[in-house]
């Protein structure tokens, strides 16, 4: 089913979603990769706040092409990066944020998977690379936070419009489609290499 | 304009044609491949890629975030007036191009994590020469994406293995690699030769355009049975399900050590991004591909 948000996102809307909905999202996307999530961390864990307040929010994996012009900073690249890097963390991160969806590629695992039910947060996956029609979305950018970890790492705050399409590939009921993916497709590998008479 | 002038307007202007368009066989592909899938998830993704290929051409902006690693292929005649220092111009016309295209700077120093911020540094731009007859010069040029080069295998497999255990390392890599290079890609498989040999052969192999067949009838015939096999694992497009995880498999070989069976897997992602020139001795030169109207 397609679906069109606006965020903030209520917990009940997210576990509506199941794994294969396609979702748009309209409001406010905040990037974050690594650094942001190392730092964010460490931030909560000592108790002090965030630059951005993430609660029912929308967290995107990106580290986005940034060029400033006059003052004023203009999106040039907006593609997802590969969340599995952020995997370790995640879980932690979703529970000390409050942020219902976490955006990227390529995909995240069990202990993600497992804070998702549990947190009503969903994973949404864009397509990789898929750059430009992401760049299309962006309305405006709003604010930048931690700019001192360089323009790919820091926390871009921008405004967008129909952002997508992006698949839900986690739900909130404790559903994964890559590990299902993998997972017929790990019963085909015997009888492919069968066929090959291997 | 003088020869090394030239040489470096055309590489400029050679990334900066790959920035913006992904390699036209493989947009054919793409678009075959998405008549082909079934499912609602696969057919997406695969329209979004489309789509978003035609909007990078037309708006000029770099069809994904990620502009790649500076990768040429030279051909250089043995009478192209310009030898030792065609590195020295790949190297300016790389800082220009990022600057004025412009590029995302991935040219990181490993130790101190410091971007150089042009896309050059230490043995960066990669180069692999090739000296030919004549007195002109051929380039290849290949934005390479991280993403798919995190992917890239290595096997050396003991040559009692044979045929099939290449096409065991060929799936192998591929469940290895899972979503995580962005496919639908293209595989380029090298055999034989040696460990680094057939790495670099088989990125080269992953280079050859789609429609452009291979001339050996038994490659060809491997090189659709392992399309077959990679694809009906079913992982498809982002590896989320589908048909179409593969475009291409091109397979190139090189005699090998008896006691070594070297197989190198090269995956590059659908954001295939290359293209093709041809310097002469008088200045003058030719875009071959990819053709952009
Ligand atoms: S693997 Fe290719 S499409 Fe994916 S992010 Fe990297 S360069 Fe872009």
């Amino acid at each position: 089913m397609e679906r069109h948000f606006r965020i903030p996102v209520s917990e009940e809307k997210v576990r509506s979603l199941r794994v294969g909905d396609v979702v748009y999202l309209s409001g406010v996307l905040v990037t974050g990769r690594d650094q942001v999530h190392r730092r964010a961390l460490q931030y909560l864990r000592e108790g002090k706040t965030l630059p951005m307040d993430l609660r029912d929010g929308a967290l995107y994996h990106c580290g986005p092409i940034m060029i400033e012009k006059g003052g004023e900073w203009r999106v040039y690249g907006f593609g997802p990066t590969t969340s599995a890097r952020m995997e370790p963390v995640e879980a932690e991160f979703i529970e000390r944020t409050g942020v219902r969806f976490i955006i990227g590629k390529g995909g995240m695992f069990e202990r993600t998977t497992e804070a998702m039910g549990r947190l009503g947060a969903a994973y949404l996956a864009h397509p990789g690379g898929v750059s430009v029609l992401a760049t299309r979305s962006v309305k405006r950018v709003k604010d930048v936070h931690w700019l001192d970890l360089g323009i790919p790492e820091a926390m871009w705050v921008l405004e967008v419009e129909d952002f997508g399409p992006t698949i839900v590939a986690i739900d909130s009921h404790g559903s994964n489609l890559y590990i299902d993916v993998m997972r017929k497709a790990e019963e085909r590998k015997n009888s492919i290499l069968r066929s090959l008479s291997i | 304009m003088n020869l090394e002038e030239s040489l470096e307007s055309c590489v400029v202007r050679m990334m900066e044609v790959a920035a913006f368009n992904v390699s036209p066989d493989v947009t054919k592909a793409l678009r075959k491949a998405l008549d082909r899938e079934e499912s609602d998830v696969a057919k997406i993704n695969l329209s979004a890629i489309v789509e978003n290929i035609e909007a990078a051409k037309q708006e000029r902006k770099p069809v994904c975030q990620d502009t790649g690693t500076p990768t040429f292929f030279l051909k250089i005649g043995e009478d192209f007036p310009v030898k030792a220092k065609i590195h020295e111009i790949l190297r300016r016309a790389v800082r220009r191009a990022t600057k004025e295209i412009p590029l995302r700077p991935n040219a990181v120093n490993p130790w101190t994590l410091e971007n150089s911020g042009d896309n050059t540094g230490r043995m960066v731009p990669i180069v692999h020469v090739e000296i030919v007859e004549g007195n002109s010069l051929e380039l290849t040029y290949l934005a390479k994406g991280g993403g798919s080069e995190n992917t890239v295998q290595l096997f050396m497999l003991s040559p009692v293995l044979g045929v099939n255990g290449i096409k065991k390392a060929v799936l192998e890599a591929i469940y290895r690699a899972g979503p995580k290079p962005c496919p639908p890609v293209v595989v380029g498989v090298g055999v034989g030769g040696s460990s680094e040999l057939c790495l670099k052969i088989a990125k080269r192999a992953a280079l050859r355009p789609i429609d452009q067949p291979n001339p050996d009838e038994k490659l060809r015939n491997l090189e659709r049975e392992l399309l077959d096999m990679i694809n009906s694992s079913g992982f498809g497009p982002m590896g989320l399900g589908g048909r179409t995880y593969a475009l291409a498999v091109h397979v190139d070989w090189a005699h090998k050590h008896p006691a070594s069976l070297p197989v190198g897997i090269s995956t590059i992602c659908w954001a295939l991004r290359k293209s093709v020139a041809k310097v002469h001795s008088d200045g003058s030169f030719e875009i071959l591909a990819p053709e952009v109207v």
